[in-house]
C-alpha cells in the first residue's frame, strides 16, 4: 500500500530537498518508521528519546489530525495522503 | 493615556524560585506579556505604525497586512481597531484557535497559507499580495523594518537598564524577526560594551517554539545581525514545555511557549556565569493563547 507524505519545508534538508514521498505502510507508526529508515537523519526531529512521536507535531490523514484519535495506531488508506505538521505557530493544528 | 501609550514600561521580574541552584546570580524576567496585547509584539507593531504615519506611508483608513505567526498579528489587529484601519494578516493555518479568535474578534481577516511551510510561507505569500497591490496596502514588513528593532533599541533596551541600575550584565532572547533581541542588545552594548547578547533558538528545525526561527533553515530576517550575537543556546521543545509550567506553578507566571525557551535558557547559561552577574530574558507572551496545547497537563 503506497501512500504520500508530505514534509514540512522545515524538514527537507533531510530529505534531498524533496516535499512529497511515496512510502508504504498501514498505520500512521508503519509509514513514520518507514520515512526514518530511508532517512535516518529525520529520527530525532520527528521521535523523543523514547521513540514516541514528537509531542508537538501534528500527523494529518487527509485532512483530518489524527493525534488524539488513533495516533500512531491510525489507520492510512491506500492511496492517501499523510502529512506532518509542526505546530511551529502554538497551534494544535486541529482546524 | 491611550492605547499606544499603555504600550512598555513593563515590570522586570525576579525569578528567584527558579534560580537555588545558582545562587549570587540574578535571573530577570521582562514581563512583556502585560502589554496590552499581551506580548512583547505590542513594541514593534506600535512602533512600525507609528513610523508609517509619520513618514505618511500609513494613511487613515488605509488597509494594514503583514505576515505573522500570531503575535504581531494581535498587535496589528488590536491597533488597527484603535486607528480605524482595517487589517489583513497572513498566517500559518496552523495557528492555534486562540490566536486565530484574539484576531478576528478585533475586527481583522486571516488569510491562512500552508502550513507545511510555516512563517516563511506567510511572508512570501503576503510579499505576492503586496506587489499585486502596492497601492492598496501599508505592510509594515515586520522581519525588514528598522523600526520593529528601533522600539527596543529607544524603550526596551533603557527600561532594562534603568531597571537594573546599569548591573545587566547579559542579555538572553529567541529569536523570530530578530527585533528584540537585536534592538535590545544594540543598545545596551552602546551603554556598556561589556554586556553579552546571548541568542536563543529551536534546537531543531522542527519544533514547537511559537514566534522562534531556525536561523539556518528559514529565510534570515532583514533585522538580523549575526555580529550583535556573543553566544548561542539551543533549546528544545520539550525543555521550553518544561520551563513553562514550572514559571506556571512555581512563579504564578503563566506566559507561552517562547518564554519557557527564554527562562529555560537563561537559567542553563547562567548556571556558568561568574557570582555577581545579571542575566535578563523575555517573557514574550501571556500563557492565555495556548490554553488548547496538552503539555500544560491539565
Amino acid at each position: 500500500m503506497s501512500v504520500t507524505v508530505k514534509i514540512p519545508a522545515a524538514l527537507r534538508a533531510y530529505t534531498d530537498g524533496l516535499s512529497d514521498l511515496a512510502l508504504e505502510g498501514q498505520t500512521v507508526g508503519q509509514i513514520i518508521d518507514a520515512l526514518v529508515e530511508r532517512y535516518p537523519d529525520l529520527g530525532p526531529h520527528l521521535k523523543d528519546d523514547d521513540g514516541q512521536l514528537q509531542s508537538f507535531v501534528n500527523v494529518f490523514v487527509g485532512s483530518k489530525n489524527v493525534k488524539n484519535s488513533g495516533g500512531i495506531l491510525a489507520a492510512v488508506p491506500d492511496g492517501e495522503t499523510l502529512m506532518l505538521v509542526p505546530a511551529i505557530a502554538g497551534g494544535s493544528g486541529d482546524n | 493615556m491611550d492605547l499606544f501609550e499603555a504600550v512598555g514600561n513593563t515590570p522586570l521580574l525576579s525569578l528567584s524560585q527558579l534560580t537555588a541552584k545558582t545562587p549570587g546570580i540574578n535571573v530577570l524576567a521582562k514581563a512583556e506579556f502585560l502589554n496590552p496585547g499581551g506580548s512583547v509584539k505590542d513594541r514593534a507593531a506600535k512602533s512600525m505604525l507609528l513610523d508609517g504615519l509619520a513618514k505618511g506611508r500609513l494613511k487613515p483608513g488605509q488597509t494594514i497586512i503583514d505576515a505573522t505567526s500570531g503575535n504581531t498579528g494581535i498587535s496589528l489587529a488590536m491597533m488597527g481597531a484603535f486607528l480605524g484601519c482595517p487589517v489583513v494578516l497572513y498566517l500559518p493555518a496552523n495557528a492555534s484557535r486562540e490566536r486565530k479568535s484574539l484576531i478576528k474578534i478585533h475586527g481583522a481577516e486571516i488569510i491562512e497559507t500552508d502550513p507545511l511551510e510555516s512563517s516563511d510561507g506567510a511572508y512570501l505569500a503576503v510579499l505576492k499580495e503586496v506587489e499585486r497591490n502596492p497601492d492598496q496596502y501599508f505592510f509594515p514588513d515586520q522581519y525588514n523594518n528598522p523600526a520593529n528593532a528601533l522600539a527596543h533599541y529607544n524603550t526596551t533596551a533603557l527600561e532594562i537598564w534603568e531597571q537594573t541600575g546599569g548591573r545587566i550584565t547579559h542579555f538572553i532572547s529567541a529569536m523570530g524577526t530578530s527585533g528584540t533581541f537585536m534592538g535590545t542588545i544594540r543598545r545596551l552594548k552602546e551603554l556598556s560594551p561589556a554586556i553579552k547578547g546571548v541568542a536563543v533558538e529551536p534546537s531543531s528545525p522542527l519544533h514547537g517554539i511559537e514566534g522562534t526561527k531556525h536561523m539556518d533553515s528559514t529565510i534570515k530576517p532583514g533585522l538580523y545581525d549575526a555580529a550583535l550575537i556573543d553566544e548561542l543556546v539551543r533549546i528544545s521543545t520539550a525543555e521550553a514545555y518544561s520551563m513553562a509550567k514550572r514559571l506556571a506553578r512555581e512563579c504564578g507566571l503563566l506566559t507561552g511557549i517562547s518564554s519557557g525557551a527564554n527562562v529555560a535558557a537563561a537559567l542553563n547559561y547562567s548556571a556558568g556565569l561568574p557570582q555577581g552577574s545579571t542575566a535578563v530574558t523575555i517573557l514574550a507572551d501571556t500563557g492565555t493563547r495556548y490554553l488548547s496545547e496538552s503539555f500544560w497537563g491539565v
